[in-house]
């Protein structure tokens, strides 16, 4: 099967203003693996952190943002204290998530979360959640 | 020795029992802990995209109010910690971010504060020998893991207080009050944290991880700096299809004002899980 690539799909205006957004390179990563092994919620990942920086450094950009793994991704930055080329995958994909929310286009819905939730729930659940899937 | 202090949200109503068995242990060990006057929510995440500018004013906010009241900033919750830390930093090195910040909230707060976790306070102000001195109830045949999770240690360029992949700081106090520390895999884990809000089931797998591998190694009881590893954690347990070791989960507060000699009727035992108290009694320790 031949694959063609140009600087078209690489470094489209999209490619450019995800970099710009999340601050990563993404032609750094040099694809170790590592991100992936230390990654917490990779198993429930449809494309997990290293294929997400492959996805991007081939321009497969509307493939992944159809893939559950920016909402999946906590936060926790294991990938990047990991990371030989201090790449963070946690920073690009809330680029990603920052792409959709900014077109105000929510994830979650404030009605759809349980009263016990909102009831019991420490504060910091509730803002962080409503920070990272609302916009 | 005063110290001025932010109590965030969570350790202002849910987590009270954090912010009280905190202020109380300071006191016996000789520092005291002034709330700020004035204050907000930092935001409880920290904006991972340099470009969101937006995400960094209210714990700048936090940050600029602290300044009046003195050069540092103590906090507890491990989220505030890692908010204010980092923000303060960006503020601090960042020329372009800090004129965008400042100028959005007229002010000119320029990053020069030093923000401190509680820990950090007695370990290098106060020093885990002269802590170790205090302890009037010894918490003998304890078994404890220190649970650190994320937001306490990462990133370790920004947060620093403690090795990011083999943290200690929890240990060493835990020794310092006469209990076994415990080392387990799952220590710097995550817990799932704001999934709670709408991946239940992610949580529950994170969560129970990290129990079961402080269980595994023989952890009688977890120790935290987070309420919402906290409550992730014994959320976890209560849930009727978790298979989950019913290890009693606590601030390190808590049992810090335990071995102070507190009345163990204000630690807020009362409002960990059931399994607490019970532990506690069997040790004879309440």
């Amino acid at each position: 099967m031949k694959i063609k690539l140009g600087k078209e799909d690489i470094d489209s205006s999209l490619i450019q203003q995800i970099e710009r957004v999340s601050g990563e390179t993404i032609k750094r990563c040099y694809q170790c693996g590592n991100c992936s092994g230390g990654c917490p919620v990779s198993y429930a990942m449809e494309i997990p952190p290293t294929q997400v920086m492959r996805y991007l450094q081939l321009g497969m950009v509307e493939e992944l943002m159809a893939s559950n793994s920016m909402w999946v991704c906590v936060g926790c930055l294991q990938c990047f204290s990991r990371c030989p080329q201090s790449v963070s995958v946690a920073n690009t994909l809330e680029g990603l998530r920052q792409l959709v929310l900014r077109k105000g286009e929510d994830h979650d819905r404030i009605e759809d979360i349980p009263l016990p939730m909102l009831k019991n729930a420490p504060q910091m659940a509730i803002v962080c959640g409503f920070r990272k899937f609302v916009s | 020795m005063k110290i001025p202090y932010y109590p965030g949200c969570t350790l202002n109503t849910v987590a009270k029992d954090f912010d009280t068995s905190a202020k109380e242990s300071a006191r016996a060990v000789g520092f005291e802990m002034e709330d700020l006057e004035q204050w907000n929510c930092c935001g409880a995440s920290f904006p991972l995209t340099p470009d969101n500018i937006m995400g960094l004013t209210a714990p700048a906010k936090v940050l600029s109010e602290a300044k009046k009241a003195g050069d540092r900033l103590t906090t507890l919750c491990s989220v505030c910690y890692n908010v204010l830390k980092r923000t303060n930093k960006v503020l601090h090195d960042d020329k372009a971010r800090r004129k965008s910040v400042n100028e959005f909230m007229e002010d000119d707060y320029d990053g020069s504060l030093d923000v401190v976790h509680y820990l950090e306070v007695l370990r290098d102000d106060i020093g885990f020998e002269k802590l170790k001195e205090t302890v009037t109830k010894p918490l003998e045949g304890v078994k404890a893991g220190a649970y650190y999770g994320c937001m306490l240690l990462r990133p370790f360029d920004d947060i620093g207080i403690d090795n990011a992949e083999a943290p200690t700081v929890m240990e060493d106090m835990l020794k310092a009050l006469g209990a076994t520390p415990v080392d387990f895999p799952d220590k710097i884990e995550c817990c799932g944290a704001h999934l709670a809000m709408n991946n239940k089931e992610v949580v529950q797998r994170l969560s129970g991880n990290v129990i079961a591998s402080a269980a595994n190694e023989g952890a009688e009881i977890i120790v935290t700096t987070c309420p919402l590893c906290q409550y992730n954690l014994e959320g976890t347990q209560e849930s009727a299809n978790a298979d989950t070791p019913n290890v009693p989960i606590v601030y390190f507060t808590q049992l810090l004002g335990l071995a102070l000699g507190q009345d163990a009727a204000n630690l807020g035992f009362d409002n960990n899980g059931g399994a607490t108290e019970k532990f506690l009694k069997k040790k004879g320790l309440i």
